[in-house]
């Protein structure tokens, strides 16, 4: 029951996950990031950090962001391990506030 | 790996903290060497000591502690307790830099009367005894009572509920003490109360290891929400607090179908704990409206997890406010001013709270300092040799990081028998065996 990184990431990329995260098990493209579930322990430690929530339990994602599970396993494999926080994107502060206000 | 960095520092503690602040220290671009000192002669601190048995999967971040042990420049010395075996200032003499990851080892009390009858412990004794800790496992536990309380609604106090609530088929397969599982095998336990100040939207619990609570084999969870059923209209609660009074509110209304109950109950300050010799019972003030009311559950045992401190270290500034090492980011400090050299992270830096990330993220705050002061610090006049193998004010004996790996080794191969992941080995005697080799045997008498 791994943690999934869902489309909520895109475009914000806090990366405030990764520094928390005991085992690295964050991998991290041009968008978002991903979290490798062969690695994640479920300590659920990313999850109330994450500034648009958009981690979630695997087993408490809704019908329509299921397909976030294989996402994360198939896009952890292909993008390197990131191991220390970056800049958040450009506009994510405005897109932070719009989501927050939903 | 020999240590021929420029700069040493010396980590005291080898748990989460420790073991973020060594890889941080060894990944950043300043030639340092690292020695950590433990006082048990096994690594890993909370994860080995604290996790729950039956949280398996969260043990696993042990294998990125390995990681980091086996990075250039990283040497573990276990058995060696600083202040004790080994001074402080042995230490200051040997390294640039020393940094404190020792933990919050003392339970804080409740402070009622009552609270040193028999009967009556903190938390995290249980939680050490049941995970195989030496200096707990002679430690008797009475379950021939019918009702527990526990006081605090964090997940420590969850941990130990559900340690209670547990089948021994539940849990013959983890890596539960030998001593704990057959204790509990005659557990007649079968009312446990988990008791809070504040209410069902004010807790500390993760909300999925509450959600634990609905898969138990042979316990119900209850809350008693009487006067909570709703949070305050002003009240903001974040996506984790409100996943929580959801499941508090679905236990509400759980059947009582099972051997054991699990009562959550809200808005109850201690009073008293009531027994002529052992706990009888336990005295409460209600919170929520009628201030002036009390209540009393009928109990056998009690078990306080409030809160823990990090244990004073004499010559180091304390926060008696904290209970930490008086700090600021991570410098140990002195009415406000940092004492150069001087360093904490985790536990014994911020207090006991977080998951066991929170510790890498707080550990690297605390190395960007040391690695900022480096360069203006006192060349230490000894190197740490000079500290070990015999003579006078040296040490004779420790466990390095293979001699863990031996005792590792022993440990999974005596859990193979039983189909758990390992027996732990609970007595240091047998500990230091276990480790072999020339560096590891029993050190003298702490008065050496």
């Amino acid at each position: 029951m791994p943690y999934v990184v869902t489309d909520l990431c895109n475009g914000c990329r806090y990366t405030e996950c990764v520094s928390v995260c005991p085992v690295e098990c964050f991998h991290v493209d041009d968008q978002m990031t991903y979290i490798d579930p062969e690695n994640c322990i479920d300590c659920g430690g990313c999850v109330p950090v994450c500034p648009v929530g958009a981690i979630k339990a695997s087993h408490h994602l809704p019908l329509d962001k299921l397909e976030w599970i294989e996402i994360n396993r198939r896009r952890a494999a292909e993008t390197p391990v990131l191991t220390g926080r970056l800049a958040p994107l450009p506009g994510a502060d405005e897109r932070k506030r719009a989501i927050l206000q939903r | 790996m020999q240590a021929t960095a420029r700069y040493r520092v010396a980590i005291i503690g080898a748990g989460p903290a420790g073991f973020y602040a060594a890889e941080a220290l060894l990944r950043s671009a300043q030639s340092v060497s690292v020695d950590m000192f433990e006082r048990l002669p096994v690594p890993y601190g909370l994860v080995r000591f604290g996790v729950a048995p039956d949280h398996p999967k969260l043990k696993q971040v042990t294998k990125a502690f390995d990681r980091i042990a086996r990075m250039d420049n990283f040497r573990f010395f276990g058995g060696i307790e600083i202040g004790t075996t080994l001074s402080i200032g042995a230490l200051r003499d040997c390294y640039h830099a020393v940094t404190f990851a020792s933990g919050a080892p003392i339970s804080r009390l409740l402070d009622v009367p009552g609270e040193q009858l028999s009967g009556s412990y903190p938390a995290a004794d249980f939680v050490a005894w049941y995970n195989g800790h030496p200096e707990l496992r002679h430690h008797a536990f009475d379950f021939s009572g019918e009702r527990a309380v526990i006081i605090g609604h964090g997940n420590v106090a969850l941990d130990v509920a559900r340690i209670l609530a547990k089948t021994p088929d539940e849990l013959k397969h983890t890596d539960i003490a030998a001593h704990a599982l057959e204790a509990l095998a005659e557990s007649c336990v079968r009312e446990i109360y988990v008791v809070g100040r504040r209410g069902p939207e004010q807790t500390r619990f993760a909300a999925k290891e509450l959600e634990e609570f609905a898969e138990l084999a042979d316990c119900d969870p209850r809350a008693e929400l009487d006067g909570f059923a709703l949070p305050a209209p002003d009240a903001y609660l974040d996506a984790e607090a409100q996943a929580v009074f959801a499941t508090l509110r679905s236990f509400s209304k759980s059947l009582n179908t099972r051997r054991r109950r699990c009562i959550f109950r809200f808005g109850l300050a201690p009073l008293a704990i009531i027994g002529d010799g052992r706990v009888q019972r336990m005295r409460f003030r209600r919170l929520d409206h009628d201030e002036s009311a009390e209540v009393a559950i009928d109990c056998d045992l009690v078990f306080s997890s409030i809160g823990r401190l990090t244990a004073p270290i004499s010559g180091l500034p304390y926060d008696e406010a904290r209970g930490v090492h008086a700090n600021s980011g991570g410098r140990i400090t002195t009415d406000g001013a940092a004492l150069p050299g001087l360093y904490v992270c985790g536990w014994s830096k911020r207090g006991p709270q977080g998951t066991i990330g929170t510790n890498r993220a707080c550990s690297v705050e605390t190395v960007d300092h040391v690695l900022a002061d480096l360069p203006e610090l006192c060349e230490p006049p000894l190197h740490p040799d000079s500290l070990l193998g015999g003579g006078a004010g040296r040490i004779p004996h420790y466990v390095d990081y293979e001699g863990w790996e031996r005792i590792d080794a022993e440990e999974v191969a005596r859990g193979a028998a039983k189909g758990k992941p390992r027996e732990k080995l609970v007595a240091l005697d047998e500990m230091f065996a276990a480790a072999g080799g020339g560096t590891a045997r029993r050190p003298r008498a702490r008065s050496a």
